[in-house]
């Protein structure tokens, strides 16, 4: 029996969860997001300090909603890495204390890795190897993982922005609210319910990095600045032409482009690493376009499709609890009290 | 038996003690100019390997609330907080440069202070100690001597050196012996503020810490007290941050 408690705090949710023998208990989230709203983006201070206060309520209330004591703690996990230095700072010196003050071991552990992790919660021990797509708005990468506890490999990650950064901007092209995922999802949705599937298509946006020589030498990688010029392009045009800018087409063919281009690099990448898995973690996978289109294409190759329930892809504590929990039950060596925080913390590390 | 932890990561040292009543146990300090995060917690434990007791005897816990440096000094504070919940103990904030100015009240009390002519630290002067707020800022608070622990007068607050020695000058501060700056913000601008005396403290440490908030327990009648104040950090500044403006065109 361990009951691991995990903090989460690398952008701007501060979560706090608790996992008993991989069982989620509790998953307590304390967002920032509408203080950041009006800048168009996380801002890293306004973050940091939301944390502060923010980290003792949502241990409290973890904790009172699981009908736990601290007391019965057996480890801490906390994100090392990677992300804003002074939002982590915040999370590994609370984690730090949490570990002191009970005499119990810490595992400073990678947010990357925590978001594979966190499907064992709703779906069981992950299959060796999985192909992981983990999307949000700090990250695009894919990773072989062969062992998410300690062996996880890098293939490839966007070489410009990530796929949920893309989202925001546009959004903000187009007038929608900061956070821009949800509200393209939904805009698209209502356009395909009026004018059918073709609204996915009407507008002809790139695909970086799929074919020929960008292919060739990028071939896991993705890219989403070019399709962001190409967006702002069109838009500007029919501006300047004085027309109306069809907000929901432009949403539609702009989200069509990022997922198909994330589903077929993620597909590829499954067949010529012969992986028959793919978990799709991070905050891009609340996106239902991208779930309906890998779930498609992954039942023509035969891949066998993973996605944590929307509120465990978005950033929480739930998924440091969960790879705590699995860093216990697989007896790894937990972190030094020194533990430091690393901004850039490469994948390869599951544990700091 | 009571035991004090008391802690400090407001400015260019992470600093733990430990106390007992008015006994400083043990106090360590490192200077870091970053990375507080990794030291505070193994240093918290030496400290209390040093003084001989173990973390479930601290009775009380005490941090320094800067101002200082946003990243360094939320590790103290959140390290405090977290400390305080887990052990069931109240947690004491005490702004960082009001133990600075009884370190340095202290020192000029001291035969050190008297050599090196403390003069103007006698009993109703008025004096100003400073940090490095970076950005060429200071963090500053003015004092008033007298019995025991300074009164604070004026600030804490933040300000570009030249404009805070003007200020000085306005309000009479300043006029004789070495001048009244003191701390880690006068050492760095010596030719705008006047430069501390050879052998004043520069920086706040725990023990100061400890001796400010356990003084301040025992006058409100007992730690019971000081449970449910969380300690807020003295930011001073508001988080660099700009609403967008309009729209750039790729075209």
């Amino acid at each position: 029996m361990s009951l691991v408690l995990g903090i989460e705090t690398s952008c701007d949710e501060t979560g706090v969860a608790l996992v008993r023998d991989g069982r989620l208990l509790i998953d307590a989230v304390a967002s920032s997001v509408d203080e950041h709203a009006r800048f168009g983006g996380v801002v890293p201070e306004v973050a940091s300090r939301a944390h502060l206060e923010a980290m003792v309520p949502t241990i409290e209330r973890a904790c009172a909603g699981a009908g736990v004591r601290l007391a019965d703690l057996d480890a801490i996990a906390v994100t090392s890495g990677p992300g804003l230095v002074g939002a982590l700072t915040v999370g590994v010196a609370a984690a730090k204390a949490l570990a002191l003050g009970l005499g119990v071991p810490l595992f400073g552990v990678n947010h990357l890795a925590a978001h594979v992790a966190v499907d064992t919660l709703d779906h069981g021990p992950l299959p060796e190897p999985t192909m992981a797509l983990l999307v949000s708005g700090g990250h695009s990468s894919l990773l072989l993982v062969e062992d998410v506890t300690s062996t996880v490999t890098p293939l490839g990650r966007t070489i410009d922005d990530a796929a949920g950064e893309a989202f925001d901007k546009i959004a903000r092209l187009l007038g929608l609210p900061f956070p821009g995922g949800p509200h393209i999802d939904r805009a698209a949705a209502e356009a395909v319910a009026e004018r059918g599937e073709g609204v996915r298509s009407a507008i002809a946006f790139p695909r970086g990095l799929t074919s020929g020589r960008d292919l060739e030498r990028h071939r896991y990688d993705v890219s989403f600045s070019g399709l962001k010029t190409s967006v702002a392009r069109w838009v500007e045009r029919r501006e300047d032409a004085g027309e109306r800018v069809d907000v929901p087409a432009v949403a539609a063919s702009f989200q069509e482009a990022v997922v198909d281009v994330l589903t077929r690099k993620a597909v590829l990448a499954c067949r010529e690493q012969g992986v028959d898995t793919l978990l799709i973690g991070g905050g891009v996978a609340a996106n239902s376009r991208l779930r309906a289109l890998a779930l498609e294409r992954c039942a023509d190759s035969g891949i066998r499709l993973r996605v944590p329930r929307p509120a465990l892809c978005t950033d929480n504590g739930a998924m440091v609890a969960a790879l705590g929990s699995l860093l216990v039950a697989a007896g790894r060596a937990p972190s030094e009290l020194g533990l430091g925080v690393d901004s850039a913390m490469p994948v390869t590390a599951v544990r700091s | 038996m009571s035991l004090l932890l008391a802690v400090d990561t407001s400015g260019a040292l992470v600093t733990v003690a430990a106390a007992d009543g008015d006994s400083l146990l043990a106090e360590q300090a490192v200077e870091l100019a970053a990375r507080h995060a990794e030291h505070l917690a193994p240093m918290i434990a030496a400290v209390l390997v040093e003084a001989g007791r173990a973390i479930d005897e601290v009775s009380a816990v005490a941090v320094g609330v800067g101002p200082g440096p946003f990243t360094g000094l939320r590790v103290g504070v959140v390290t405090a907080r977290v400390l305080g919940l887990v052990l069931g103990v109240p947690v004491i904030g005490v702004c960082s440069l009001d133990a600075l100015a009884l370190q340095v009240a202290e020192w000029g009390e001291g035969s050190a202070g008297s050599a090196a002519g403390a003069g103007d630290l006698a009993a109703g002067r008025e004096f100003v100690v400073t940090s490095d707020a970076r950005r060429r800022e200071v963090y500053w608070a003015a004092y008033r001597t007298g019995d025991g622990e300074p009164e604070p007068v004026r600030g804490p607050g933040v300000d570009r050196p030249a404009d805070l020695a003007s200020a000085a000058a306005r309000d009479g501060l300043g006029q004789k012996g070495f001048g009244p700056f003191f701390g880690r913000g006068a050492a760095l601008y010596p030719e705008v503020l006047t430069a501390p005396p050879e052998g004043a403290p520069l920086d706040v440490r725990a023990g100061a810490v400890a001796r400010l908030a356990g003084r301040r327990v025992a006058r409100v009648g007992g730690s019971e007290r000081a449970r449910g104040q969380e300690p807020v950090p003295l930011y001073l500044r508001r988080p660099d941050a700009v609403a967008p403006g309009a729209r750039k065109r790729v075209s």
